[in-house]
């Protein structure tokens, strides 16, 4: 039996060989629908039903009652609630190209290399157990049958035999786990394969199960009869453990690396999940239905306490119905193997991307774009991560010795997976989780797992000494693992889990809230959570000067080839040029970065492009630097505005300036000419008539007199004229030399009057006398000259038949006033601004050069008073103010 | 009639996806409930409940889960992803 047992058990590797190159080939020519279909990927996550839970469901249904339930119950609750939780990650998963949990977990706080690999060790320390606990199934299934036909051998031939299944697995999954590199390709073979062990299992379980109910029970009521009569009790310990394997194994099925595998690499459709959602139920429902009534059976048939944990092989062969154990020896086959299989390929992807790329990149400084086959390091690296993976399984059962210890492995494990669960739910639901909160939350919860279950788990004096189990570390009664802080009486794992999650959770939560995210975890952290509204930026890369060429070269050597072209020529396309080369913008930078996460994770891809694109990573420094730039060319936008606004004040002024100088120089040329004008007329008749006096012999005295009187009026005249000129040209100049004394206003008009000495005819002058009585301060003969000016002006000027002049004095506010007032028909509108001009004259009527009432106002700007135009009186009107100081 | 009909017709499929949508978020916390229920029974071998008792109980709820996600997915697996009605579950709703 032996021999065909060895003979059945290579035919069936031989046949999932076969099945997995099939499915690959067809996979390859883009045939085979049936391979992505939702029943294929439902029947891949069955690979959460292990060895462990194919034999020992029946062995802990025996010892535990219904204990197992709760194992499957789990993972029953989170697909049911697929709407929640795992459409979110698968979500994510697909739009980041996620490859591995420890990817997951990295991507989303800011692609941080030492949480990835800290996520890794966990999970290699996880699942190492794990794997020699599915060969150790292997090994003792098969010594079952060993036993059985050759009495007397020992277990030194059946250890053998875990060495030869773990090189065969190794082979296997070496094979058609690293075909292709880019994860997002799924592994069509060996997700094939799975499948079909998925149905061998269930198949070979509810086979032996039909056999038990109507064989040898004898049917359903019998059936359940033997039950309520069997010694197996519901459970043996409390409620509290059934809430708390629930709990883990619900944890388990989300954070497990082989089920993140299965679950969220190689979904091919989202759908896939809805009908996942009560189709892997049923699937677990169906393993599960038929364990109760096998332990009952086995309990009947092997009273003194055999192994239960091979009673599915053991019923059968104690029936005689040796075909139906094989078959089930192969059921059992298949759940080991495919559960080694997807581990070996999940953590040697995650091994690879997170431990052994980053070190070989740091290693290898060398230009990517000229250094070796990366795609080949790439392969080689997760071959041997593979290897050494199954190795380590190897000999940790070895090392072990299997036995109870390795049995209860299955729970802790599941607890110590767990643990990713606040970091991994956290992050995609509550964007403040960070780095820092990640970190010290998953190290909490490892240690603290680690500490009160995971290493108490060999016994006393194994990893952990008596002393410490008994009295706690340092001899702290508080700090005994069994106990943490005094809490007795919990089951162990219970304890654990109460304890690990919440200080878990707790460290996770505080540190996140007082630690402050940099730019890439909270940018990775939008997108996690609102994955719903943006499924598609990963990162930013705010330069693109790579070399296109370059990326090109190194992309092939990542993806292959051809998928490189296709990837670099759909851009091209997409930029609307023709080729392979497009520009690298940052939007391409990205996709290309996307696409080979896919290949080596998104921490390695993003620093495979940083090398050659010149940045290592966009880090705060870099954001900084941008923002600086962006100050900076706001700060000189800001400078050029304020600049161009002097520019265009300085313009305004120098246009103005301008102006005045233009009107400077008419007013020059004006005043020249009148100059020369009013010097020339005196001149003229000065030399007609010296001429006259010079050549004429005959005159008499009468003439001779009136043409030197007329020659000595004339330069009267130009006397006059020059005075004047010299009298504004100092007092414009403002060198005029005030001669400060006191006076009365009264006095000075009088003297003015006198002065100009006018006939009642040529000006009647009306004041009140007794209304001028103030004093002033000021230079007396210059007050009287104007007031001199004003007067002889009404004279000349006044249009009237009894031409009058009104004087008014009074005094307001330290200001006197005195108007000048004429009953003429005054000065027209637009004359008024220009009588205090030089040479300016209101009319003809008068022979005058126009400087009077220049005069008049320097020397009362120079007194510190004003004269101005007062018009809407009945005849020519001038104010004259002056302050009484 | 008609054109008042059509609106009515699409709004009420809308509806009637956004109640599934609801449903299969409760039925987890449900499932748990009767899930975990077992842990709060009367243990050992005088308690009222025997062994097979429970199994059917444990086996009956599930049984049942299973149908209703079954159902819900049917309602919730069928539109294309990315579609309007798809993608306006945020996180807020």
């Amino acid at each position: 039996m032996l021999n065909s047992l060895i003979a059945v058990s290579l035919a069936y590797v031989a046949a999932l060989f076969l099945v997995a190159f099939y499915a690959e080939r067809l996979a390859a020519r883009g045939r085979g629908a049936w391979l992505r279909s939702p029943i294929v990927y439902t029947l891949s996550l069955s690979v959460y039903c292990t060895a462990w839970t194919f034999y020992g469901a029946v062995g802990s249904a025996a010892r535990a009652g219904l204990e197992f339930l709760a194992i499957y119950m789990g993972p029953t609750l989170v697909l049911v609630g697929w709407w929640w939780v795992l459409r979110k990650i698968v979500r994510i998963g697909r739009s980041q190209k996620i490859t591995s949990i420890a990817d997951l977990i990295s991507s989303r706080y800011g692609k941080s290399n030492s949480i990835a690999v800290i996520v890794t060790i966990m999970a290699v320390i996880g699942t190492t157990p794990y794997i020699a606990l599915q060969l150790q199934s292997v090994t003792l299934s098969f010594n079952t049958f060993l036993v059985e036909s050759r009495p007397g051998s020992d277990l030194y031939d059946a250890q053998s035999t875990a060495f030869w299944v773990a090189l065969g697995l190794a082979f296997f999954t070496i094979l058609f786990g690293t075909r292709n590199l880019d994860a997002n390709e799924r592994h069509h073979g060996v997700v094939t394969a799975i499948a079909l062990e998925a149905v061998v299992k269930l198949v070979a379980l509810i086979a032996v199960g039909v056999f038990v109910v109507w064989q040898v029970m004898g049917g359903v009521t019998e059936t359940f009869a033997a039950i309520d009569a069997s010694e197996i009790h519901m459970w043996n310990r409390d409620g509290g453990r059934w809430t708390g394997i629930l709990f883990v194994s619900a944890a388990a099925f989300i954070a497990l690396p082989r089920m993140f595998q299965v679950m969220v690499v190689e979904i091919d459709d989202e759908k896939h999940l809805a009908t996942a959602s009560w189709a892997f139920p049923t699937y677990v429902m169906l393993m599960s239905l038929f364990v109760v009534p096998i332990a009952v059976a086995g309990l009947q048939v092997f009273p003194d306490g055999a192994n239960p944990d091979l009673f599915v092989l053991t019923v059968p062969l104690a029936h005689g119905w040796d075909g139906l154990a094989m078959f089930a020896f192969i059921g059992g086959f298949s759940a080991a193997t495919s559960m080694v299989i997807v581990a070996a390929i999940a953590l040697s992807t995650m091994v690879s991307n997170h431990v052994v790329m980053p070190i070989w990149l740091k290693w290898s400084s060398r230009d990517l774009s000229v250094a070796g086959d990366v795609r080949q390091i790439v392969l080689f690296s997760r071959r041997i991560s593979i290897a050494g993976i199954l190795a380590l399984g190897y000999f940790y059962l070895q090392l072990t010795g299997g036995g109870a210890a390795l049995a209860a492995i299955g729970l802790i494990s599941f607890a110590g997976v767990a643990q990713f669960l606040p970091a991994m739910i956290g992050g995609i639901f509550w964007r403040a989780a960070n780095r820092h909160g990640a970190l010290f939350g998953l190290l909490t919860g490892f240690v603290v797992w680690a500490y009160t279950l995971f290493l108490p788990s060999f016994g006393p004096d194994a990893l952990i000494s008596k002393e410490i189990l008994e009295q706690g570390l340092f001899g702290l009664s508080w700090l005994r693992p069994n106990a943490l802080f005094g809490i007795n009486g919990l089951d162990s794992l219970v304890h654990a889990l109460v304890w690990s999650i919440s200080l878990n959770t707790l460290v996770f939560v505080i540190v996140s809230l007082v630690t402050f995210p940099n730019p890439m975890e909270r940018l990775q952290g939008a997108q996690f959570v609102n994955v719903y509204d943006h499924s598609v930026e990963a990162s930013s890369w705010s330069k693109g000067r790579a070399e296109t060429e370059d990326l090109l070269l190194m992309s092939q050597r990542i993806v292959g080839a051809n998928e490189a072209q296709k990837i670099f020529r759909a851009e091209a396309e997409r930029q609307g040029m023709v080729g392979y080369l497009p520009d690298t913008t940052p939007g391409f930078i990205q996709r290309l970065e996307r696409e080979l996460a896919g290949s080596v994770g998104a921490a390695t891809a993003h620093a495979m492009i940083a090398q050659i694109v010149g940045r290592s990573s966009v880090s705060v420094d870099d954001l900084m630097r941008v923002a600086d730039e962006t100050a900076q060319i706001m700060e000189y936008s800001s400078q050029l505005e304020a600049k161009s606004d002097e520019l265009a004040k300085s313009a305004r002024q120098l246009t103005e300036a301008n102006e005045k100088l233009t009107n400077m120089s008419v007013q020059k040329d004006a005043f020249l000419s009148q100059i020369s004008h009013e010097l020339r007329t005196p001149m003229t008749s000065i030399r007609a008539f010296s001429e006259i006096l010079e050549n004429e012999g005959e005159l008499n005295d009468q003439d001779r007199a009136k043409y030197a009187g007329i020659i000595h009026g004339e330069t009267l005249r130009l006397t006059r004229l020059l005075d004047d000129l010299l009298d504004l040209s100092v007092l414009e100049n403002g060198q005029v030399k005030l001669n400060i004394t006191h006076g009365n206003i009264a006095d000075i008009i009088d003297h003015a009057i006198s002065a100009t000495h006018f006939s009642k005819d040529q000006l009647e002058i009306a004041r009140n006398r007794s209304d001028e009585d103030f004093d002033v301060t000021a230079d007396i003969d210059r007050l009287s000259q104007v007031v001199i000016n004003l007067i002889t002006n009404a004279a000349k000027y006044c249009e009237n038949d009894a031409p009058r002049l009104d004087i008014s004095v009074r005094s307001e506010n330290d200001l006197l006033t005195l108007d000048f007032i004429d009953n003429g028909k005054g000065v027209p509108n637009t004359l008024q601004d220009e009588i205090f001009e030089k040479f300016s004259r209101a009319s003809d009527r008068a022979a005058g050069a126009g400087l009077g009432l220049a005069i008049c106002r320097e020397v009362m700007t120079n007194l510190g008073g004003h004269i101005t135009y007062l018009p809407g009186q009945t005849g020519a009107g001038f104010r004259v103010t002056l302050p009484v100081s | 009639m008609d054109d008042k009909r059509l609106p009515s017709f699409l709004e009420r499929s809308s509806y009637r996806r956004r109640r599934a949508r609801d449903a299969s978020r409760l039925l987890p916390v449900v499932c748990l409930f009767l899930f975990a229920y077992p842990g709060l029974w009367e243990l050992g071998e005088t308690g009222g409940i025997v062994l097979s008792d429970a199994l059917i109980f444990l086996f009956a709820v599930w049984l049942v889960a299973i149908a209703v996600a079954a159902v819900l997915s049917r309602l919730l697996g069928e539109p294309v992803v990315g579609d309007s009605d798809f993608s306006d579950m945020k996180s807020g709703e």
